[in-house]
């Protein structure tokens, strides 16, 4: 019953690589998204 | 006004004998590959008896691990040389075909290379006690085909990597993925070679293959990488 | 749209579970290797899942190279058409078909293969036109390095258990995937490091001769198998029926999920874009769009 290890191993594994993924995707969407109001804010506040 | 040719053979061989020229005035190139070399025969030299049987089966590897980087510390100076002074942008807008510049660095490097393995040979003889079992002869298309896959690919990722952050680190991660069946054959075919247990014919096939698929794919897109600002 | 995102994830999530609670408690355990072998329904799909997206990179890598040069462009056009046609016409060929069947594998099965490439190749060029064809090729690059990681991480652990070996350096189908998730890690690399205006062109170049190199590695492992023997980790060809059924279940639920994390890095790299383009046009000065001008839903003009 060792080998069943292995077994729950290789799926953990594979739903934390692809956990991390998506996390990285949703930090750097958070990131672009205040940039981009960012940006947005010091123009209009340029613009007064 | 007389006009001078601009065959793709006058360009290339005016380059590489300037490239040649150049590199014999200095040898800077050839030292740095030669001390590296030498280092790496000195230090697994202690890593094995020479005497066992198993030398044999390890030396293949070793030898071409010696000149792959050997040759990576070459190629990180190959497109170094033309930046300075804006060589690089004066070949891009003259009407000189970009694969002869390509193919005019592929021969120099090839070259240098070449000579490297000469000299290194009889060092790793020594240093190993080698003694061939197998036909001596195909050492020698395993070593121009195998060197002509690391040249031909390198200077191609030399030139790729140009113009990004880390120069000199991103040549080696572009060479090593892609140079993997290339270098397989080489290692495997000089330890078929060296032992004697089997044909190394495959493996010269597969390195003629490779050069040939890979020499014709970077000719026709050496243009757009020559091209990248 | 969001709410076509929302309805797809949650049916998603649904598949992957059922098809994950399929493949743990449902399919019939194996012979020889016991329990460890269910390992086999989240590695395969991964896998292939994997295979796919470098495919579509490739393909869109070449696309994004030829689009400057309409000789270019209808010359690849036909090459395409020309494989894609040559290959389900030679599959059916007595010789071709007898060699498949030593394989295990259907001459209809290789003809819908090679059939596939042209298609892929008209339809991404027809959904993705223009620069969102290498959006598309930096989305398939990362999203297939993840699922290669993943055959890669899965691979050693289904092999040590039931092997022995973690790892076996003539084993084709292992070796190859790792060599294509380091030429594909190299992509990715060279995307981030380079300041080239063109780095789109080069990556798209590198993509290509990383797709000339995998058959040059396939074949350089199987003859040096062949020299020396060593242990064929996944087993050989034949599958029994209800495990086939379960492995295309989960295949089914782990393309639909790559479809979602494809379609958000896919959104988030439009957004990228976006964000470079008003940095450029503060520093001209110009007003800043902050409403997105490119719509952000995938395969729309």
């Amino acid at each position: 019953m060792n080998s069943i290890k292995f077994l729950f191993a290789a799926y953990i594994a594979t739903w934390i690589i692809h956990g991390t993924y998506l996390g990285t995707l949703v930090r750097r969407f958070s990131r672009l998204k205040k940039e981009l109001d960012e940006l947005g804010e010091s123009h209009r506040s340029a613009n007064q | 006004m007389t006009e001078a040719p601009v065959s793709l053979w006058s360009v290339t061989a005016a380059t590489l004998k300037k490239d040649i020229r150049l590199e014999w005035r200095s040898k800077d190139a050839l030292n740095s590959m030669l001390f590296f070399s030498l280092l790496v025969v000195v230090i697994f030299s202690f890593s094995f008896d020479p005497l066992a049987e198993e030398s044999r089966l390890i030396v293949g590897g070793l030898v071409w691990v010696a000149f792959l980087f050997a040759a990576v510390v070459a190629l990180n100076q190959t497109w170094a040389r033309e930046l300075r002074n804006q060589v690089l942008d004066a070949y891009r807008v003259s009407p000189a075909p970009a694969n002869a510049l390509f193919l005019a660095k592929v021969l120099g490097n090839f070259i240098f290379v070449i000579v490297l393995e000469a000299l290194m040979t009889p060092l790793f003889i020594i240093f190993y006690n080698l003694h061939v079992l197998g036909p001596v002869w195909q050492l020698i298309p395993i070593a121009f085909l195998g060197t002509w896959a690391l040249v031909v690919n390198g200077t191609f990722f030399a030139a790729m990597s140009l113009r990004t952050r880390n120069r000199e680190l991103m040549l080696p991660l572009l060479l090593f993925p892609i140079s993997i069946p290339a270098v397989l054959g080489m290692v495997a075919g000089t330890t078929a070679v060296l032992t004697g247990d089997n044909p190394a014919h495959f493996y010269i096939v597969l390195l003629l293959t490779y050069d040939v698929v890979f020499t014709t794919a970077y000719l026709g897109l050496f243009e757009t990488i020559l091209h990248a600002e | 749209m969001k709410r076509g995102f929302l309805i797809l994830s949650v049916l998603t999530g649904l598949l992957l579970v059922y098809a994950s609670y399929q493949a743990l408690e449902v399919a019939p355990t194996e012979r020889t290797m016991g329990d460890v072998q269910r390992i086999f329904y989240y590695h395969v799909p991964s896998a292939w899942t994997a295979f796919l997206l470098f495919f579509i990179n490739f393909v869109a890598s070449i696309q994004y190279l030829a689009r400057t040069k309409p000789s270019a462009q209808t010359a690849t056009k036909w090459i395409f058409i020309a494989i894609g046609v040559a290959g389900a016409v030679a599959s059916f060929l007595p010789p071709v078909q007898q060699q498949l069947t030593s394989l295990g594998m259907r001459p209809s099965a290789l003809a819908t293969t090679a059939l596939m490439l042209p298609v892929f190749y008209l339809l991404l060029g027809k959904w993705f036109p223009g620069e969102k064809l290498d959006i598309l090729a930096v989305t398939s690059a990362e999203v297939g390095v993840v699922f290669c990681t993943v055959v890669l991480v899965t691979g050693p652990l289904w092999a040590r258990p039931v092997w022995g070996i973690w790892w076996a350096p003539g084993d084709i189908r292992l070796t190859s995937t790792l060599v294509l998730w380091l030429i594909y890690v190299s992509y990715l690399l060279l995307r981030r490091f380079s300041n080239s205006a063109q780095t789109q062109m080069l990556a798209a170049a590198l993509a290509v001769s990383g797709a000339l190199d995998v058959p040059l590695v396939y074949f350089s492992i199987w003859f040096f198998r062949t020299q020396h023997p060593q242990p064929v980790i996944g087993g050989n060809g034949s599958i029994d029926p209800r495990m086939l059924h379960i492995l295309l279940l989960n295949w089914l639920a782990f393309l639909c999920f790559a479809s979602l994390v494809c379609w958000s890095r896919f959104r988030l790299e439009v957004l990228k874009r976006e964000v470079e383009e008003a940095y450029a046009m503060e520093s001209l000065g110009e007003p800043v769009a902050v409403a997105p001008s490119m719509p952000l839903k995938r395969g729309t003009r």
